[in-house]
């Protein structure tokens, strides 16, 4: 005669394992070389916060208008405040920020409805404000196409510069990357594959400095008499031709990692390239690379520090040239730090960014 | 297994689908295939059996070019394989093909990776795309899946996914490249009669397999593939019971041994 089993109930886990007790336990003090590390950890903390956290945020002067209102001991963010407006927007005049204003608000709105779900238009949306919508900030910031007071490309500057030449960097060269990196795969058509080889290799193997530098100096020299080249559009294509090598190879190692059957399954259900590619391929791959193109992205907005060397003052730049202002010397650090600080907190949100990004495409990519 | 399917009626039997005549195949210096003469005619059900690296994965993918032949003709439906482009994806629409690893799209829903070539192949509106994506998925038994994405469903749920995926484009003819070798023995069965079924629909099939039972039951022809040739073809009754070749003898006591 058989029996019928019987299930065992389940049990709670013990105390020790579980909640802020067992998370400390097992982070923090887990054996006994762990634990001699975090309360080296904690000391080191209790020796360097409390100076900074007092230069920083308790001494610091946060008010006032000029140099006096500033007293020895702590960070001097008054000199921040005051200038704070250039820091932003650079030299471009006073009266006229408000285009600036207008351009990155109405960005902002236009970029609002992509992260609808329910919006139907995304792709003809994303297409404008690619294509279409630098085109018009341009000539609205510049003034010249709307009869408005024209402002010369060098005297934009400061945050709203940075973000101009790294979305504009960002945008162009991840196109450009993937037709490469496509390119580079293709080994029946010898004569593309070796033009993005060449292509590819050339640009990673000079600095980007030397790239601006020769835009700047060698570049007019090419052009016939009189043809001026505007020199934030010569920023930018250097520096978008840079940046598209690199992505080009990150998209290269995602398509690598696409499995063989992706390809065969898609050719045998009838697709050609461009349709495998796209439908197919390219989804699959810049979901595995996400992490490599945020990565390249992060490089680029901090490259675009190099600008200065060609005479734009983004906001490092704009920074640098406010320390040599008489009024203000001795708090190159307060300068520095506040730069810092705004990069990192472009950089993280980025970072953040991508990591939700992945956290919601992650549905698809689970295998068996 | 149940009572061998019924071929379909002798006129529609008449017309040759896939010919292939004096088939050679390199890889470099490798000489995969050596003069593989084939004739598929209409509504058939061929099973390639052979040992591993007898080629007889590599010759069906050359019927869909998926790898390319050196030497010979292949004609699928009429159109010769050449390196035409325009010859490769008139058959490649005709040709719908099982792979043994499935290879279903993992970041499209059951239903997308259906309806995908309907739409952008051959142009269907999407609403009528997806009705017939529908219909294929409960003849394969798992309307309930169409929501869902590969990567959540068994390997025998998979597979019938990719069945009805290459049914939805309407082919001619269906070629399974070991279909069954990728999954657990709980699943072949659902499979196996998924492809029995389509059998008996008249569907012209030519099927890589080790699953002896299945062709006994379904297949018109039993071909014997070693070393890249056809070593024997002959009839389930005649090829299982009186093999007239060596190699044919070793390989069926093998394989039917245990």
């Amino acid at each position: 005669m058989s029996t019928t089993f019987q299930r065992a109930p389940d049990l709670p886990p013990p105390i020790t394992e579980v909640g802020v007790i067992g998370w400390l336990r097992r982070n923090l003090f887990s054996t006994w070389p762990y634990t001699v590390l975090t309360l080296a950890a904690l000391y080191l903390l209790w020796l360097v916060l409390p100076p900074v956290i007092s230069w920083a945020v308790l001494d610091a002067n946060w008010r006032g208008t000029t140099r006096a209102d500033c007293t020895a001991d702590g960070a001097c963010w008054v000199f921040v405040s005051a200038r704070f407006n250039q820091f932003i927007y650079g030299f471009y005049p006073e009266a006229q920020q408000w285009r600036v204003n207008l351009v990155y608000g109405t960005l902002f709105l236009l970029m609002t409805p992509l992260f609808l779900k329910a919006f139907p238009w995304k792709t003809a949306l994303g297409g404008f404000i690619i294509f279409g919508y630098p085109w018009l900030a341009y000539g609205f910031l510049d003034g010249a196409w709307f009869g408005l007071a024209v402002v010369e490309t060098t005297k934009w500057g400061g945050l709203s510069l940075t973000l101009i030449i790294a979305g504009i960097g960002c945008v162009a060269a991840l196109p450009l990357g993937i037709l490469l990196a496509l390119g580079r795969r293709a080994s029946e058509m010898p004569a593309v594959k070796s033009l993005c080889v060449i292509f590819i290799e050339f640009w990673r193997g000079v600095p980007l400095i030397t790239v601006l530098f020769m835009s700047s100096v060698m570049l007019p020299l090419f052009l016939p008499e009189g043809v001026q080249f505007d020199k934030l559009m010569r920023a930018l294509i250097g520096i978008t031709l840079f940046q598209a090598a690199y992505m080009a190879e990150v998209v290269r190692g995602g398509l690598q990692a696409i499995p063989k059957g992706q390809y065969e399954a898609a050719d045998a259900l009838g697709l050609g390239y461009w349709k495998k590619t796209g439908l197919v391929i390219l989804p699959q791959a810049l979901k595995i690379v996400i992490p490599g193109v945020v990565n390249t992205f992060i490089a680029l907005i901090k490259d675009t520090t190099l600008v200065l060397i060609i005479g734009l003052f983004e906001l490092l730049g704009i920074v640098q040239s406010a320390l040599s202002d008489p009024n203000w010397l001795g708090y190159a650090t307060e300068g520095y730090v506040f730069t810092a600080v705004v990069f990192w907190i472009i950089c993280f949100s980025l970072s953040r960014y991508s990591q939700r990004l992945e956290r919601r495409l992650h549905t698809g990519h689970k295998r068996n | 297994m149940s009572d061998p399917v019924q071929p379909p009626p002798s006129a529609e039997r008449h017309e040759v689908m896939i010919e292939l005549r004096g088939m050679h195949k390199w890889y470099d210096k490798f000489h995969v295939l050596k003069d593989i003469n084939l004739t598929v005619r209409k509504g058939e059900r061929i099973v390639v059996c052979g040992p591993s690296g007898s080629g007889k994965s590599t010759m069906i993918r050359c019927i869909n070019r998926l790898e390319e032949h050196q030497r010979g003709q292949i004609i699928v439906d009429g159109t010769e394989l050449t390196g035409d482009l325009k010859h490769v994806e008139q058959i490649r629409k005709e040709v719908g093909m099982v792979f043994q690893h499935f290879n279903l799209f993992p970041h499209l829903t059951v239903l997308d990776n259906c309806t995908l070539a309907p739409i952008w192949v051959r142009k269907q509106p999407r609403r009528e795309a997806e009705k017939a994506a529908m219909e294929y998925l409960e003849k394969v038994k798992i309307p309930e899946q169409a929501h869902k994405y590969p990567g959540q469903l068994s390997g025998g749920q998979q597979q019938r996914v990719a069945i009805a995926r290459s049914l939805c484009m309407n082919p001619k003819i269906m070629l399974f490249d070991e279909p069954t070798s990728a999954l657990d023995p709980e699943m072949i069965k659902e499979v196996l009669d998924t492809m029995i079924e389509l059998a008996e629909t008249g569907m012209t099939m030519i099927c890589v397999t080790h699953e002896m039972g299945f062709a006994k039951t379904v297949a018109d022809r039993v071909i014997f593939m070693d070393v890249g040739e056809i070593v024997e073809e002959n009839e389930p009754h005649a090829f299982f019971n009186h093999p007239q070749q060596e190699r044919t003898k070793l390989f069926l006591s093998q394989i039917l041994g245990h």
